[in-house]
């Protein structure tokens, strides 16, 4: 049996806006084990990003329990919930969220910084053997306003790796890139996830289930699916197949 | 977290942006340069009236003609004439507290010597003058008593003097000058002092017996003053006291008048002109302490726009695990940094100001090393206090409502 990474009962996400009350998740479950590649999906406001805020520490439930790794989340205060999101959470944004005039390597090695455990040598080491695996090992000291959107998002996934996260969340990864580059980046998840990471990557692309071991589908904050995918289609092939344009 | 982590990203954030921080730091870079030379000014003001009253004689006593003056009413030539040799000779005679004392009467005039005349004055004194004010016969000899009591016709020249009227250099001693028609024998030459610290020549001062001067010159039976130097500088008062006894009994007046002289001490002058110094130097240091302040808010605006423009920078800090307390110290090193290179930057440019202004208008000045340390700490503090409420507003954000601002 597997190592439940996530586990969630019951979860419920209100929002007050003025007198009405916005449900955005009306009481989700899930267990989420070791090893999964775990795609959301769902339309516009169904509250994939609610969850995944959730998940990330991010955002506290109205109700219901979170279970990370084993700890219960529910009741942590702020400063423990940044210390989980420093040490076991690896977070992609759909716009990179880079900081600007500053290079991949510093990019990179800025969740370290703030874990006083790790020296600057080991930062500056780990940092660099993740943007290498994200195959930007050629461009550590580009600055990131000098790189396309592709490489931007590469050294966002390389950011969230750098902390050897035991989940890395994902929110509309692929959401501003074009066809090609986004197979490219979805390529590099599933080498992940054959490396044995823990994945759940959002997106509202309907394909890309095609390409994760499982998809939970949602649906005005309830799930309405949750199926588990035996034959993972790679999206290395796709990339392969596709006109080259000027990457 | 690490501080030292901290003091990278500050610097680095700083670094992104040098043009603003520049001119963030060039306010309190004014602000601590101002205050450094104007606290140089007032002190170095300070130390120089201080030397001069030591160089005058700490514990001279001045008596003059006249009631004290008052919001500077002119009073009528009778009032000017109060002091008589009768009077002196009243204070050498019953005073205990003096151990040197002189008349002065003074004359304007032109000296002469053959082609060459000089305008000065005759300082009409007695033997005693040079006691008081601490001064030397260098060549030739003073007058004596006996010259003083027959109002002999006799000079001791300051170099100045000695100079103007022979400047072919020939000895001045035993020759003949005049001061307008009155002929005098110069008998020495007073030792060479230079300019005082305010300026004044030392050396362009000539001798007389001030009975000459009394007699022959001004033709009056009043003194213009008396100086007197006290036995004991810390018994000024008591001296005062007992001369204005002798003097009142002299002049016979009654308990419910008014003292028709008046007695200073240099005591006296040196607190009064030392604490109008002192008053100086509260409002120029007040003036240079409000632009400091200027400074400083100009750090709590900059640092206000910043957090503002780097909402999305927090926001995605506080994601990958930046602590509230981590991004507050992270804005409160900023906000420092910038006042305590300002500061240290502010007290450089503050010496090149005062050693301009020492090379350029020759005022007195003076660097005091607790100046320094008191702009330095000035500086972190403002750093800190102005800095505080950008660096709260940035650790209160929170962290999705960050990430998403525009
Ligand atoms: N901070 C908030 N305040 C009020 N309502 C919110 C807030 N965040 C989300 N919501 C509401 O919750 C619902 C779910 O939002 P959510 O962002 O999770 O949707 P989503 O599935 O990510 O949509 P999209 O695909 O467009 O990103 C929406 O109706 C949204 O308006
Ligand atoms: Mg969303």
């Amino acid at each position: 049996m597997a190592k439940e990474i996530i586990k969630i009962e019951n979860l419920k996400r209100y929002f007050k806006v003025g007198d009405e009350t916005v449900k955005a998740l009306r009481g989700v479950s899930f267990t989420i084990y070791e090893g999964e590649f775990v795609t959301i999906m769902g339309t516009s406001g169904s509250g994939k990003s609610t969850l995944l805020n959730t998940l990330g520490c991010l955002d506290t439930p109205t109700s219901g329990e979170y279970y990370l790794d084993g700890i219960a989340v529910k009741g942590m205060g702020k400063n423990e919930r940044a210390r989980i999101r420093n040490r076991k959470i690896g977070f992609i944004f759909q716009n990179y969220n880079l900081l600007p005039k500053t290079t991949a390597l510093e990019n990179v090695e800025l969740p370290l910084l703030y874990n006083s455990s790790v020296s600057a040598k080991e930062r500056a080491e780990r940092a660099e053997k993740c943007l290498r695996e994200v195959g930007l090992g050629e461009r550590l000291y580009h600055k990131s306003n000098q790189m396309s959107g592709g490489q931007q998002q590469r050294v966002a996934i390389a950011r969230a790796l750098v902390n050897n996260p035991v989940i890395i969340l994902a929110d509309e990864a692929t959401g501003n890139l074009d066809t090609r580059t986004s197979f490219s980046i979805l390529t590099l998840f599933q080498r992940l996830y054959r490396e044995g990471k823990t994945i759940i990557f959002v997106t509202h692309n309907p394909e890309i289930a095609l390409y994760s071991s499982r998809n939970i589908m949602l649906r005005d904050g309830h799930i309405v699916s949750d199926e588990y995918n035996d034959d993972i289609k790679s999206a290395e092939e796709v990339y392969r197949n596709l006109p080259e344009e000027n990457d | 977290m690490n501080i030292q982590n901290l003091f990278k990203i500050a610097i680095k954030a700083l670094g992104n942006n040098k043009m603003r921080c520049f001119l963030t730091m060039l306010g309190v870079i004014i602000g601590v340069g101002a205050v450094i030379a104007m606290l140089a000014i007032g002190q170095g003001s300070k130390n120089s009236i201080k030397a001069q009253i030591s160089e005058m004689g700490s514990n001279m006593i001045m008596i003059m003609p006249g009631a004290e003056r008052r919001g500077g009413v002119r009073q009528s030539s009778d009032d000017m004439q109060t002091l008589k040799p009768a009077d002196y000779e009243a204070i050498v005679n019953q005073a205990t507290g003096i151990a040197h004392i002189t008349p002065t009467v003074s004359s304007s005039g032109q000296w002469v010597n053959g082609n060459n005349n000089y305008p000065s004055q005759a300082q009409g004194v007695n033997t005693q003058y040079l006691d008081i004010r601490q001064r030397k016969v260098a060549e030739g000899e003073m007058f004596t008593e006996s010259d003083v009591k027959t109002a002999a016709k006799v000079c001791v020249l300051g170099k100045t003097l000695v100079d103007n009227l022979f400047p072919d250099g020939t000895d001045p001693i035993g020759k003949v000058v005049r001061f307008g028609s009155i002929p005098l024998t110069v008998i020495g030459v007073l030792d060479e002092k230079g300019y005082n610290t305010m300026g004044q020549d030392q050396d362009d001062l000539a001798l007389v017996p001030y009975t000459t001067v009394m007699k022959r010159m001004l033709a009056i039976d009043y003194l213009q003053g008396i100086q007197a130097s006290a036995i004991d500088e810390n018994r000024t008062e008591e001296t005062i006291a007992e001369i204005t006894d002798i003097l009142r009994t002299q002049h016979k007046l009654r308990d419910d008048q008014e003292d028709n002289f008046s007695i200073r001490s240099m005591q006296e002058l040196a607190q009064m002109i030392s604490s109008t110094s002192s008053m100086m130097t509260v409002l120029l240091a007040c003036v240079a302490g409000i632009s400091l302040l200027v400074g400083g808010i100009g750090i709590m605006n900059i640092m206000i726009v910043s957090v503002t423009e780097r909402t999305r920078e927090i926001g995605l800090r506080m994601s990958i695990g930046a602590t509230g307390k981590d991004v507050m110290t992270q804005f409160l090193i900023e906000a420092i940094i910038i006042s305590v290179t300002g500061g240290v930057l502010g007290i450089l440019a503050g010496a090149i100001a005062t050693w301009m202004i020492k090379l350029f208008a020759h005022w007195p000045v003076q660097i005091d090393p607790s100046s320094v340390i008191l702009s330095f700490v000035v500086c972190t503090a403002i750093g800190i206090i102005f800095g505080f409420y950008p660096a709260a507003k940035a650790s209160n954000l929170d962290p999705i409502e960050a990430i998403r601002y525009e």
